[in-house]
């Protein structure tokens, strides 16, 4: 079962003149896939990414997501997908200044209707998940390059969505940080069945996921299987 | 998201920028405060006015010959020899004011009054032996004159604590003594109680003497100043007044009442005036107050612009974690009422503090009965009209901020 099809997506920006993020494309990400997209900058990843995870709308063809049509979504009813079935992790890791790993992983919980004595639980159990426990009530400025974006994973999970997009995930982060970073990931993909779409622009980085699609001026260029897949928790040693 | 994650998070907010949160609701304190402070002091004023008023007793109606004066160019008016000795016979008939239970005449003078070798300006009042009832006015030592004194016209006088302090230097007892006022010999027969006569009337410097001894003898005139008359129960003192007019009209024979030459006014009327008069005053004040509070405002929603825009990355993470625009305007409101009102109850207590400062150092330095009160009005119109101010010029910047989009605000720098 497909949890993502795209038909035809296009998305064009009407700045003066008519700018074309995205054209013509089309492809599915089924359950439990680990995909990677890949380009370089201005090719469209960062657009397609935020079409997916339901931030925009396009402006053409037709996306499905978890058998619904999103297309016909009020902009509540998108924070209310948002919030359920879709994890986040940003290349700036974006979390709350001046609040506790706890509190910030947390935050998803308050937009959700998931019941508030189960929050407290489900923020720890996110918290360990990313071995992060010994750094609970610390802050983000307390805490490494690679901690805030396990802190940005646990906050993804808490929900326990069905999809992560993950946008750069380790563009910030040094190369064993990084590691680390998509050791948690691929463990999530394999061991937790959560459907990963990770935008990259590195090679290294892409090879950990199952298949890569390659964008070019908006348009996919390549849709393929990685043969020599890489496993982050090989590279690194906990 | 609930209320109370709501509050928690607008909190977060605020107590993040402790200064800044501190300086922005300035504006808003010292609006309430002023607020408060009038409205206070204003409440105190018109209690101590009519607190005076009252001490004429409810039951009283004042004659005053004149017209009503209707402005400043009308005060001429209110110096008329109306009101005679005719009058006083015609009210006294049973037949014209039924209930009438007292009637006094009062004429009032001022000159120099002198004992040996003091002089002290004074005011001279001529009235009956039922002043003191009247004026609440009471008597320290001695009597006062009787009713004999002012059918026989005798030189006998009354005399307030300050003219005693003032022409008995030496703390001679003036009971029997004689002092000299308009080429008359008055003898006193008592002392006034200092600040006696809790009404607008004070004795403190006055000689008080038979009408009668201060019209032919003093004064020199054949007409009064004003009658007192009381009525025999408060719930007659309307239709007396009436009757009152009733007759004077037929005394002075005018049909027309718009060309009436005297005026009546019951201490009802008086309070209700004065009241109107202060009330007026206070929300005059009020309303100079509230351009502060506007200001204040302006003050606010230029902050929290300022916030806005600096939390724009945070507005998008929210969004892309699944906060609705509700959620985001809700937290960017909330952050600016709970401001004002935060200020706004800041300003009720520094209001309501200075009142009371202000209130004790009027009673003390004045001496005058000032009571302090607490502007339960001033306070829930201060409250409200602060949350007010945060709603309307916290709405502008939360509703901007409600409406970035969630990429758009992520990608901000």
């Amino acid at each position: 079962m497909n949890i993502i099809d795209v038909n035809n997506l296009k998305k064009s920006y009407d700045d003066g003149i008519d700018t074309i993020a995205l054209n013509k494309v089309s492809f599915s990400v089924r359950k439990g896939e680990f995909l990677a997209i890949m380009g370089p900058s201005g090719s469209g990843k960062s657009t397609l990414l935020h079409l997916l995870g339901l931030l925009d709308t396009p402006t053409g063809g037709r996306y499905t997501f978890n058998g619904k049509n999103v297309s016909t979504y009020t902009s509540d009813e998108l924070a209310d997908l948002r919030n359920r079935e879709i994890g986040f992790v940003f290349q700036m890791f974006n979390l709350l200044p001046r609040t506790s790993v706890l509190e910030n992983v947390k935050l998803p919980l308050y937009y959700s209707k998931v019941s508030e004595n189960e929050w407290e639980e489900r923020a720890r159990k996110a918290v360990i998940s990313v071995g992060l426990e010994h750094r609970m009530y610390h802050q983000p400025s307390e805490l490494s390059g690679g901690e805030k974006q396990r802190v940005a994973i646990a906050r993804a999970l808490v929900t326990d969505p069905e999809v992560i997009f993950a946008d750069e995930p380790t563009g910030n982060l040094d190369s064993k940080s990084g590691k680390n970073v998509m050791a948690i990931i691929q463990h999530l993909n394999e061991e937790h069945g959560k459907t990963i779409v990770l935008i990259t622009h590195e090679t290294s980085t892409a090879e950990h996921a199952e298949r890569i699609i390659r964008l070019m001026d908006g348009e996919i260029e390549s849709d393929t299987k990685v043969k020599k897949r890489l496993t982050a928790s090989d590279e690194f040693v906990k | 998201m609930t209320w109370k994650h709501s509050i928690k998070t607008a909190l977060t907010g605020l107590t993040t920028n402790r200064s800044r949160s501190f300086l922005t609701i300035l504006g808003i304190v010292i609006g309430i405060t002023a607020i408060m402070m009038v409205v206070s002091i204003g409440a105190g004023a018109q209690e101590l006015i009519l607190g005076q008023v009252q001490g004429l007793g409810t039951n009283t109606i004042i004659v005053t010959p004149g017209r009503e004066p209707t402005g400043p160019s009308d005060s001429a008016q209110m110096f008329s020899d109306s009101l005679k000795d005719k009058d006083i016979r015609e009210l006294m008939k049973l037949t014209n004011v039924p209930d009438l239970k007292v009637l006094m005449p009062l004429v009032a003078g001022a000159d120099s009054a002198s004992y040996k070798s003091e002089v002290y300006q004074v005011s001279i009042f001529g009235g009956t032996e039922l002043l003191a009832d009247i004026f609440d006015a009471k008597i320290a030592e001695g009597d006062f004159f009787a009713l004999d004194d002012v059918s026989s016209r005798a030189d006998v006088a009354v005399i307030g604590a300050k003219v005693v302090e003032h022409l008995f230097i030496d703390g001679e007892n003036p009971i029997g003594q004689k002092i000299k006022l308009k080429n008359r010999n008055l003898k006193i027969v008592g002392v006034l109680e200092k600040g006696g006569g809790g009404s607008l009337f004070n004795f403190d410097e006055a000689v008080v003497v038979p009408y009668t001894t201060a019209n032919n003898y003093m004064l020199g005139i054949k007409y009064y100043h004003h009658f007192i008359i009381q009525a025999k129960t408060d719930n007659q003192v309307q239709s007396t007044a009436e009757d009152v007019r009733r007759t004077l009209r037929e005394s002075h024979g005018i049909t027309d009442s718009s060309k009436d030459d005297f005026y009546v006014q019951t201490q009802e009327d008086l309070a209700n005036r004065l009241g109107t008069i202060t009330s007026a005053l206070t929300w005059f004040l009020v309303a100079v107050a509230s351009i502060a509070l506007f200001v204040g405002g302006v003050g606010i929603m230029n902050i929290m612009l300022v916030a806005v825009t600096e939390r724009t990355r945070e507005i998008g993470l929210r969004k892309a974690l699944g906060a609705t625009d509700r959620d985001i305007l809700t937290q960017f409101l909330l952050e600016a009422v709970m401001l004002t009102a935060i200020g706004g109850i800041i300003g009720i207590i520094l209001g309501a503090s200075l009142a009371l400062i202000a209130a004790i150092v009027l009673s003390k330095g004045l001496g005058v009965n000032w009571t302090f009160v607490f502007p339960w009005d001033g306070a829930i119109l201060g409250l409200s009209v602060s949350a007010l101010i945060g709603l309307i010029f916290g709405g502008y910047p939360a509703r901007q901020a409600s409406k970035k989009s969630p990429i758009e605000a992520l990608r901000y720098e």
